[in-house]
């Protein structure tokens, strides 16, 4: 309903601007940012707009959940000219339906194809590109160095190395691992990484695209995986009535020892009062290994809707945005990393450059997320019974055949 | 000139049946309303949930597919089970709120603050209550928590069990609809009639018994409004689930009218149809209690009571 408001408030507003600038070619730009990005953005906007000052961008801003709803609404009935959103299957939709255009051709001429390398599958569907991505940044697990020191423990390679610390955690009273589930998606990228170590990046992208059968005994390999670290009682008790932010304190307090979780993190933790040399990252450790390490890293995204009135100047916006100078200021503000493989990172921040140094070398692919790899309704189904499995795990059989039934009707 | 008397006709038609007409014509705006936003959408919700729609791609016919699917849904008995503890649960404000105004049905000095006190829940918005629960049952810090920690050594996070979350809720949802209850019968026992209460007395009376064969016939009026009010807010019970749990744990505290909104609206949802069969299910249940409302009115205007 807000947004609904500012929506029109910002349209009044746009009609007002566009009369007093008649000269200028109008842009009109909505987006999700928080409000460091957003700074940011303004400022990338404002450079633009020195370079070509015929051109002004428009910048509408909601806040996240909002923006998820008002996107549907305003794409067939007010689309912009440029819209944020996120890649993988999670722009399916909107490009299946046509609402998003097809943006091949600022690839082609710009060289995005090489500059872009790492998210080129991520936004390639039926061999075009649908957007531009800004910004990505990695999971992996963030751990607190005081707790490993309290009990002896060394940061660990090996997934039975990382098991063997559980124990000593366990022992001292600490959570091995934390998380909390309330809102589903922290048990999704527990999954993701036990089934990448597992059965590595192609078949979790099959398993992701419906392809591959939830009772395989592929996946009941991952969740065996799984239950050597739930079954123990190695993860934070209570993690369904924990929102993300609660389990992070936890790990702050010393009480829980390792997080799954992505870079965003960081910035909690350190309001929790950590430091670098208390908050430290590995990557999550070895499972099989003969599959390629894969990481995560999900990708935020820019867009023109097919609605857009001003296409021209939208893509002009667009190759500016891909390149190395703003992909180097919006990341330094969003403290995460850039595509473009000529953009700066932080120096300072050890993990920026852990993350960076990750997923530059991974030689296996980049998964987007569980929510944004898989169809939403799958995504759903399937982080329900992730969170169920960390909560009763000797009902794996019927979540297993939950799954199985939700993606014989979805895939259809 | 034959304008004119064309114009005198239809203004003394007009004239003429003023007086019947007028009431309908007051009607209309209202009557319009209702039609736009309440009967045509239940139409559309049993025609929508014919089909697969996205809510922005093409819409196919799948017929009864919904429905089958629905009946195969394990998701659906659950939240159809909790509606059912729901409606039973929730209930219980209704005596609830009789006790209390019975309590308070009194002249103390300062009685009014204690009445507004009592009545202090159901002012707070639903969104609030769901906080202060959350809150309250919150592992680690909640109160519920550390006192239940403190009794027995080993706290329970109501909202992560599964076979706990909902009752927790209905609890949450109690407290305002306790208060709501009270001030529907602190209002009815104001009517209550003093003189019929003094011939008991002396016919001796007393306790429950003259609360039940006197007191309570007199209330009538209001248990009813009490019981309608609180079957409804049990059937869209909505705000307290979403807001504390989600529906969570995996699924656990949904209920129908939530449901419905995740699959149809949510971030993962947008199967239209399918949320639009949930929609109808939900509705022909609530239509059984509507029915046997207005039948029980229709009858109480017919005997003229």
């Amino acid at each position: 309903m807000r947004s609904m408001l500012t929506l029109s408030i910002s349209a009044a507003a746009v009609v007002a601007a566009s009369a007093s600038f008649a000269d200028q070619r109008v842009v009109r730009y909505y987006a999700d940012y928080d409000p460091a990005p957003l700074a940011a953005m303004e400022e990338i906007i404002a450079d633009f707009e020195a370079a070509n000052p015929d051109i002004d961008i428009q910048l509408q801003n909601f806040d996240h959940e909002g923006y998820k709803t008002a996107i549907r609404n305003f794409l067939s009935a007010d689309a912009p000219d440029l819209a944020n959103w996120y890649a993988g299957n999670r722009m399916a939709p909107f490009v299946n339906s046509g609402q998003f255009m097809d943006v091949s051709d600022v690839w082609e001429e710009h060289g995005l194809k090489d500059s872009l390398a790492s998210a080129l599958p991520s936004m390639t569907i039926d061999d075009k590109q649908w957007g531009v991505p800004y910004t990505y940044y990695q999971w992996g697990i963030y751990y607190n160095k005081t707790a490993y020191e309290q009990v002896g423990a060394s940061v660990p390679e090996t997934w039975d190395e990382f098991l063997a610390n559980c124990a000593l955690f366990k022992e001292a009273g600490i959570d091995c691992v934390t998380t909390g589930t309330k809102a589903l998606w922290p048990g999704a990228g527990i999954f993701d990484y036990m089934n990448l170590r597992t059965n590595g990046y192609e078949f979790h992208m099959d398993l992701a695209n419906g392809e591959v059968e939830w009772t395989d005994d592929r996946v009941r390999a991952t969740f065996a995986e799984w239950a050597k670290l739930v079954e123990p009682g190695y993860v934070t008790e209570n993690h369904a009535a924990l929102e993300w932010q609660d389990a992070a304190s936890l790990l702050v307090q010393g009480k829980a020892a390792n997080y799954v979780m992505g870079n965003f993190a960081v910035a909690v933790f350190k309001e929790g009062g950590m430091t670098n040399d208390t908050l430290g990252f590995l990557p999550f450790p070895t499972i099989n290994p003969d599959v390629p390490r894969a990481e995560e890293a999900p990708t935020d995204t820019v867009h023109i809707p097919s609605g857009a009135t001003n296409v021209e100047d939208a893509k002009a916006f667009l190759a500016y945005l891909a390149g190395a100078d703003a992909q180097t200021k919006i990341n330094a503000a969003m403290g995460q990393l850039p595509i473009n493989k000529d953009a700066e990172v932080a120096q300072d921040d050890p993990f920026i450059m852990a993350g960076f140094e990750l997923l530059s070398t991974t030689p296996g692919g980049i998964a987007q997320f569980f929510d944004r790899d898989a169809p939403a309704e799958m995504a759903k189904v399937g982080m329900e019974g992730f969170q169920q499995f960390m909560v009763q795990p000797d009902q794996l059989d019927n979540i297993l055949d939950r799954l199985e039934k939700a993606r014989q009707r979805i895939y259809q | 000139m034959s304008l004119a008397s064309t114009e005198r006709r239809s203004r003394s038609w007009w004239r003429e049946h003023q007086q019947r007409l007028t009431p309908y014509v007051f009607l209309i705006p209202g009557l319009i309303f209702f039609l736009v936003y309440v009967i045509i959408p239940i139409f559309e919700s049993f025609w929508l949930s014919g089909f697969k729609w996205d809510g922005l791609g093409e819409k196919t016919w799948i017929g009864m597919a919904n429905y089958r699917e629905l009946f195969d849904d394990e998701a659906f008995y659950t939240s159809l089970k909790n509606n059912i503890i729901w409606l039973v649960l929730y209930l219980l404000a209704v005596p609830a709120g009789l006790f209390i105004a019975i309590f308070l049905n009194q002249r103390v000095r300062g009685i009014r603050v204690y009445k507004s006190f009592f009545f202090f829940p159901f002012v707070i918005s639903q969104v609030v209550v769901g906080l202060i629960f959350a809150w309250f049952y919150a592992p680690n810090f909640g109160l519920f928590y550390l006192l239940v920690e403190k009794l027995t050594g080993t706290g329970i996070a109501v909202l992560a069990d599964p076979d706990l979350v909902t009752y927790g809720i209905i609890a949450a949802g109690l407290w305002p609809q306790i208060a709501y209850c009270m001030i529907l019968y602190l209002t009815g026992l104001n009517a209550v009639d003093p003189e019929q209460v003094e011939a008991a007395r002396l016919d001796a009376a007393k306790g429950w018994k003259m609360l039940w064969y006197v007191i309570l016939p007199q209330l009538r009026p209001a248990t009813f409004i009490a019981v309608v009010v609180t079957v409804i807010g049990a059937l869209r019970s909505f705000d307290l689930v979403s807001i504390m749990t989600d529906g969570g744990p995996f699924g656990s505290s949904r209920v129908l009218s939530f449901y419905m909104y995740e699959q149809a609206l949510s971030e993962y949802g947008y199967r239209m149809g399918y949320g639009a069969s949930i929609a109808v299910i939900l509705f022909l249940i609530m239509m059984v209690f509507i029915s046997g409302f207005i039948w029980k009115m229709v009858e109480d205007e017919r005997q003229g009571n």
